[in-house]
């Protein structure tokens, strides 16, 4: 029977079988940060335990990490003991720890692919719901909690449920000026916040294997956002050309072997999916949220939607809340939404290409008198990246604070953090309420539209801005 | 774990789609990294003005459902992060059973483990209960029979696999739980799985 790369990737590490459809499925590997550790770590001092498999893990700091002043102690004193204690840990059970000083540091979603510790065909897991970023090289990577971490430190599996199968199919060519960022943002605002509960995601089609590894990972990271613990692409020779030399990835002879395991991942013809969803790229434009729920977003074309409009009385309170937190007015045209602030950056936007296109239509220009604009790499190897092809001098001269790597305004846990009623044009992943700061306004979208809000000073299409391509 | 098998107790109602995690826990408080004593911050922004004074038209500050066991959310409640500090807060309010009609996947195995019950149910189901709470009305859960009793004696089916029921009835810990019962078959796939696929551990 064809099977589905999911199918692939889940059998393949069902360790044991229970009743009632709990499997114990095996994880390869698994990163850890500052937040959702400690208390993991805490459980195997109490219960005497030992990390299993010590190489299955790689530690980062990166949530409530500051983006300025490196070189000097974390000011805030309970941030750096969180730290302290993941180094720590890290130390006392034998793990790779990535410090704030190594050339390696980045958030985990940016540092993992990048070292190769992220393969095709393994299961990879994160106390962290953005960990399906992973997904976009074919690898089975969801997010948990501090608890299934323990698990996972112990005994290397998880008990879970099998998942169902949606397959988001993405026809024809983007347009120029769109990206993934507006892919997966039309997809969580068609599937809505809650549409893809219990379902694994494999995105395809045209548009999506067109994506560089940059925009997989960009449109595999919000599937949370629809409900989706896991997001997959499958992998193919743009995924096997961007890992090949990675520090962690299989050398020589073992490279080929990978590969050629690998490319029996993919799901095969015939294969039968739950769900199906279809979208026609060449019919996108920009996409921005006006809410509270990364759901509610509209083309930046158009315009804020009014709650009588909505389907039924639910979904009218839901938009109600959200305009009323978010000060705006039904109807009116979402490139009239000024903006104060701009954050180019997270796990969702913050790598090379990100910074690039943010780069291109910066160049020679100026943000807009009075917006604050912050752009924080993902990485220290995105950050020397976009240092050795000047984009820093752009990003400067145009009046952007050119940060170190961290989680920073996407989940403001360090002194990166909104006022209240601040209004960000933002390339993280949740427009949530507060989640910039208490009171703090998200609107979320690409890092080529936060470039162009930043220059306009209110939501702006990138497309005016990016000139003949 | 401390076992979950039956709990009567005031209902509170917290009607509203998409309550996310960081309304539950707002992100500034995640540097603690103890899990006990976060009930202060649970709900922390819709609890407390700036001023840290109680909001009084959010639900858990008013009587009778300050004294809440029991919560009845709206859909997809605890979306959002993963944190674990969301549902430790909520537990640690005195409120260890949720009912919605769908929750956020991560936080909803997040209360698993700490013997905490999701239950998902109907629309029917939750608009009764929905009233039920907003009378100020107790429940009765009862994990055993499966099945949560209204005021009108009325009965609503909690569905659950027998293997989470089993471990939130006994309070199992789930990590000497595996190691006790699944040790050497971990063991025997790791060594498959190695020769199986060499270039994985080199």
């Amino acid at each position: 029977m064809p099977s589905t790369l999911y199918d692939k990737l889940w059998n393949s590490h069902v360790v044991a079988q229970e009743e009632g459809g709990i499997s114990l499925l095996y994880i390869d590997r698994a990163m850890l940060h500052e937040v959702s550790s400690p208390q993991a770590f805490a459980a195997l001092r109490e219960k005497g335990l030992k990390v299993r498999n010590t190489g299955a893990f790689l530690a980062v700091a990166d949530h409530s990490i500051p983006t300025r002043h490196r070189d000097r102690p974390i000011a805030d004193p309970q941030a750096r003991a969180q730290v302290e204690l993941l180094a720590r840990n890290a130390h006392d059970f034998g793990i790779d720890m990535i410090g704030l000083d190594d050339p390696r540091q980045g958030i985990v979603h940016v540092t993992g692919p990048e070292q190769g510790f992220t393969l095709p065909g393994l299961t990879l897991v994160c106390g962290d719901s953005h960990t399906a970023t992973h997904g976009a090289f074919g690898t089975l990577a969801f997010g948990i909690g501090s608890g299934e971490c323990e698990s996972v430190l112990a005994t290397q599996v998880l008990r879970l449920t099998k998942a169902k199968t949606l397959r988001v199919t993405v026809h024809g060519d983007l347009p120029p000026g769109v990206g993934a960022k507006d892919i997966i943002l039309a997809v969580v605002g068609k599937l809505g916040s809650n549409g893809a509960i219990g379902h694994a995601i494999e995105y395809t089609g045209h548009a999506i294997r067109a994506l560089s590894m940059e925009g997989r990972m960009t449109l595999c990271n919000m599937s949370i956002e629809a409900g989706s613990r896991t997001g997959l692409v499958a992998p193919d020779e743009v995924t096997f050309a961007w890992l090949k030399g990675r520090p962690l990835a299989p050398q020589g002879a073992d490279w080929d072997d990978a590969v050629a395991y690998w490319r029996t991942l993919p799901s095969d013809a015939g294969a039968v999916f739950d769900r199906e969803i279809e979208i026609d790229a060449t019919k996108l434009v920009p996409q921005v949220s006006w809410g509270t729920s990364p759901d509610q977003v509209a083309d930046v074309t158009g315009r804020v939607p009014d709650p009588a409009g909505a389907g039924d009385a639910e979904m009218a309170a839901k938009m109600a809340k959200a305009l009323s937190y978010m000060g705006l007015t039904p109807g009116m045209a979402v490139r009239d939404i000024v903006i104060g602030h701009v954050f180019i950056g997270s796990c969702t936007n913050g790598r090379i290409e990100d910074l690039r296109i943010a780069a291109r239509i910066l160049k020679d220009r100026r943000v807009a008198v009075g917006v604050q604009a912050l752009v924080v790499p993902g990485s220290k190897a995105v950050k020397s990246q976009a240092e050795a092809e000047g984009l820093d001098a752009i990003f400067r001269a145009a009046g952007f604070d050119w940060r170190e790597p961290g989680c920073s305004l996407c989940v403001a846990m360090n002194d990166d953090r909104l006022p209240p009623d601040a209004r960000c044009a933002s390339t993280s992943n949740r427009n949530f309420e507060g989640r910039q700061g208490q009171g703090a306004r998200t609107h979320l979208m690409g890092p080529a539209m936060a470039a162009a809000s930043a220059i306009a000073g209110h939501i702006a299409d990138p497309r005016d801005y990016l000139g003949e391509a | 774990m401390q076992p979950f098998t039956t709990l009567t107790a005031i209902v509170a109602p917290l009607e509203e789609a998409d309550i996310d995690t960081d309304i539950i826990y707002p992100a500034r408080f995640l540097t603690i990294t103890e899990k006990k004593g976060l009930g202060r911050y649970a709900f922390h922004d819709r609890r407390y003005d700036g001023q840290g004074r109680e909001v009084a038209g959010f639900v858990l500050n008013r009587d009778p459902w300050r004294h809440a066991g029991i919560l009845v959310a709206g859909p997809n409640f605890g979306c959002g992060s993963s944190r674990e500090q969301a549902p430790w807060a909520i537990l640690d309010l005195g409120i260890r059973c949720i009912i919605a009609p769908s929750f956020g996947e991560i936080f909803r195995g997040n209360c698993y483990r700490n013997g905490m019950l999701p239950v998902t149910v109907g629309e029917a189901d939750h608009a009764a209960l929905l009233s039920d709470a907003g009378a100020g009305a107790s429940l009765d859960v009862d994990l055993n029979a499966r099945t949560i009793t209204r005021p009108d004696g009325s009965t609503i089916a909690i569905p659950i696999e027998d293997g989470k029921r089993d471990a939130l009835l006994n309070g199992w810990d789930e990590v000497m739980g595996i190691l006790n019962l699944y040790a050497g078959t971990i063991d025997r796939y790791e060594q498959d799985r190695r020769a199986r696929l060499p270039w994985l551990n080199r």
